[in-house]
């Protein structure tokens, strides 16, 4: 008797203080998972699994999902999906990696190395997935059909049109600048991680002053002076520890030496490097940070939140659904784009399997990170948070020594048992969505 | 008697709107003074809230013509409709359920600052209006899908309030009220009256056309059956217009 007394008493204590700092409780547990799973690897490797090295491998890994599972939160809170995404992600592929091979060197005659070439292939690689995802959202938005059949057959259609562009062949990257989207090969180096950390830092507590300084001049209830404190104190250590650690993580010796002879200098005795931020990382923070704004802040965000809750509704209140809908598509297709130009880096070749069974990965991360299949809920912060969850799982596993099969089986059974508890929780609160 | 001199707030002449061979609304002719409150009556799928919603721009009359103060107008859609300072309370209340009520009372009307929304400001107007509304609404950060049907009436409400309408379209706005409830709405309704507003009351409850509306509109079948003063008729001339489409023979 008296123990149920006592818990209950810890519980009501223990929500206070989510309360109090207006932590989001769904946001709370997946930090919760996310640290489990580490923990629970870091001690099966005996420490491996957290070496910066390994953080950093995930972190890079993650980072082309992550941002598709970005742009996929606004389609499913739209009430639409996306299965098209890994098609594209090849197809915009392979647009670049022909482009770059061969079309720009050999029908324009740019020579190797030239920076327009990383410039036009960028931009080419980009128009294409607006495109795809353009016409998508057209077929979807102003010709009714349901985005279910169209993106199904978008994910045949465009796995193939990449077969044919490519004839099917594996295509290496043969223009230097591009390798920098993929991890090691793009790196910015220990100080320069440094200094755009503590710059991320100093952003994020200006933030967090404004916001409360915007509520506080219409008068209302402010969360306590430290309260606020210790959310931003948890918000630098999170992003000093971080980037602290990727700086920790040394550039082999070997590469070095290959980097000075390529400079035709001498490495001098001594020397090292460390890694620090990828620019793959720096562009999916860019991506997750603008994405949530646009969420948050912007019409288009609302307007998206709101088409999701109730089409009627939005339609009702003046807001084109249709030109809307082609919107979101675009951007997802653009985001596509972005996810090739890093996922065919890091591979440093395109080949024609590039992206296979994306989607499902992709759909799995915006879910994994709370948004309701239903519409109208989800969060930027959760489907990168669920990216990397899978992302960790599959790495750690990878790392234990469980077979390639088992390791999608629990994937596939996390998703399962995420969506389930994130019911079971909803009931217990007696929340509706 | 004033009204036949003054110009109509709005007319709608000769409207007809089909939906697949289905006459909904079938060469009807309405009007509104300011300061009036217009009764739409009729059984389900009279053509009612058809009509009102070619006026509110939900749906584009086939044919007919719409004048706002005595000028034509074109209303293709509900932008347009809130061009004119026509505000429409659907019967489904047309809220947003993920989204709180601030977002949904300035919905397609957001304030911004510098490019972004200014959430602060239009929470801190929300306030404002409801305190006026409905002084007893709290929930001012939670999605509507967490508020009682009366709330949910009031952000409605406070929505078509807020932009200075001119125009109110009212669908059945007390169908899902309690007796309290029902009578702030009715009270608001003399309120607006009195600020000089035109009104059109969709509404099925006798009582309440008989006490809140100055006429009333019969629809049958996408026809109208015929408009008269309510202080010159009695209930069951309504009922009777309402049921067998007929005129009583006093009124004009």
């Amino acid at each position: 008797m008296t123990d149920t007394g006592q818990a209950a008493t810890a519980h009501a204590q223990k929500r206070g203080i989510i309360d109090t700092l207006e932590l989001d409780v769904r946001l709370l547990g997946m930090l919760v998972a996310f640290a489990a799973i580490a923990l629970v690897f870091t001690i099966w490797t005996g420490g491996t699994f957290v070496s910066p090295r390994n953080v950093f491998n995930i972190s890079v890994q993650a980072v082309p999902v992550a941002i598709m599972a970005c742009g996929m939160v606004f389609v499913i809170v739209a009430r639409q999906i996306d299965l098209s995404v890994g098609s594209m992600l090849a197809m915009c592929s392979a647009v670049m990696a022909m482009s770059q091979a061969t079309w720009l060197p050999q029908a324009m005659g740019l020579e190797y190395g030239n920076p327009y070439i990383l410039v036009i292939t960028i931009l080419l690689g980009f128009a294409v997935g607006t495109g795809m995802g353009a016409i998508t959202g057209w077929l979807v938005g102003y010709q009714r059909i349901p985005s279910f059949i169209v993106t199904l057959g978008g994910l045949f259609v465009w796995r193939n049109v990449n077969w044919y562009t490519t004839n099917g062949q594996s295509v290496s990257l043969t223009d230097p600048h591009l390798l920098m989207f993929g991890g090691t090969e793009g790196v910015l180096g220990a100080p320069v991680s440094m200094v755009l950390g503590v710059v991320a830092s100093v952003a994020a507590v200006l933030g967090l002053m404004s916001a409360r300084r915007n509520k506080q001049s219409h008068g209302f209830v402010v969360k306590p002076a430290w309260a606020e404190g210790v959310m931003m104190a948890m918000v630098v250590a999170a992003i000093m520890l971080f980037v602290t650690w990727l700086s920790r993580y040394p550039v082999p010796e070997a590469k070095l030496k290959r980097l000075f002879e390529a400079r035709g200098e001498v490495m001098p005795d001594g020397y090292s490097a460390m890694h620090g931020l990828p620019i793959s990382v720096i562009i999916l923070i860019v991506v997750a940070v603008a994405m949530t704004i646009t969420a948050r802040k912007t019409r288009l965000g609302r307007y998206i939140f709101a088409m999701g809750g109730n089409p009627d509704a939005a339609e009702l209140s003046g807001i084109n659904t249709r030109a809307l809908t082609v919107k979101i598509f675009a951007l997802m297709g653009f985001l596509c784009g972005l996810a090739a130009l890093i996922a065919q880096a890091r591979l440093q070749s395109h080949g024609n399997d590039i992206g296979m069974l994306e989607e499902l990965r992709v759909i799995a991360a915006a879910v994994i990170g709370g948004t309701a299949l239903a519409g109208g809920v989800g969060t930027i912060y959760g489907a990168v948070l669920g990216a990397l969850i899978m992302q960790s799982l599959q790495s750690g596993m990878a790392m234990v020594g469980v077979d390639t099969p088992f390791q999608n089986v629990v994937v596939g059974l996390v998703l399962v048992i995420a969506v389930w508890v994130d019911i079971i929780y909803r009931k217990r609160m007696g929340l509706t969505k | 008697m004033s009204n036949t001199a003054r110009t109509p707030l709005v007319e709608m002449r000769d409207i007809s709107i089909a939906f697949g061979g289905v006459k909904a609304v079938d060469h009807v002719s309405i009007d509104l003074y300011p300061g009036e409150v217009v009764g739409l009556l009729g059984h389900n799928g009279a053509g009612k809230s058809t009509l009102i919603k070619i006026l509110a721009g939900a749906y584009q009359a086939d044919h007919g013509e719409i004048l706002i103060n005595g000028e034509k107008v074109e209303i293709r859609n509900p932008r347009d409709a809130r061009a004119q300072n026509i505000e429409t309370i659907y019967q489904t209340l047309a809220l947003a359920d993920n989204l709180d009520a601030a977002s949904n009372l300035f919905l397609g009307r957001e304030i911004m600052a510098n490019g972004l929304m200014n959430d602060a400001k239009m929470e801190a107007e929300t306030r404002k209006i409801m305190g006026r509304l409905n002084p007893n609404f709290r929930k001012f950060n939670v999605p509507v899908s967490a508020l009682s049907g009366g709330q949910r009436q009031s952000v409605a409400i406070a929505r078509a309030v807020y932009f200075n309408a001119r125009i109110l379209i009212m669908d059945e706005p007390t169908a899902a009220l309690g007796p309290h409830e029902t009578q702030m709405v009715a009270e608001l309704i003399q309120e607006l009256k009195a600020q000089g507003l035109g009104i059109f009351l969709i509404e099925h409850d006798i009582h309440n056309v008989m006490k809140l509306c100055d006429r009333a509109c019969v629809m049958k079948n996408g026809q109208l059956v015929g408009t008269v003063k309510v202080d010159e008729v009695t209930d069951d001339d309504i009922l009777g217009m309402i049921i067998m489409g007929k005129k009583p023979a006093k009124a004009a």
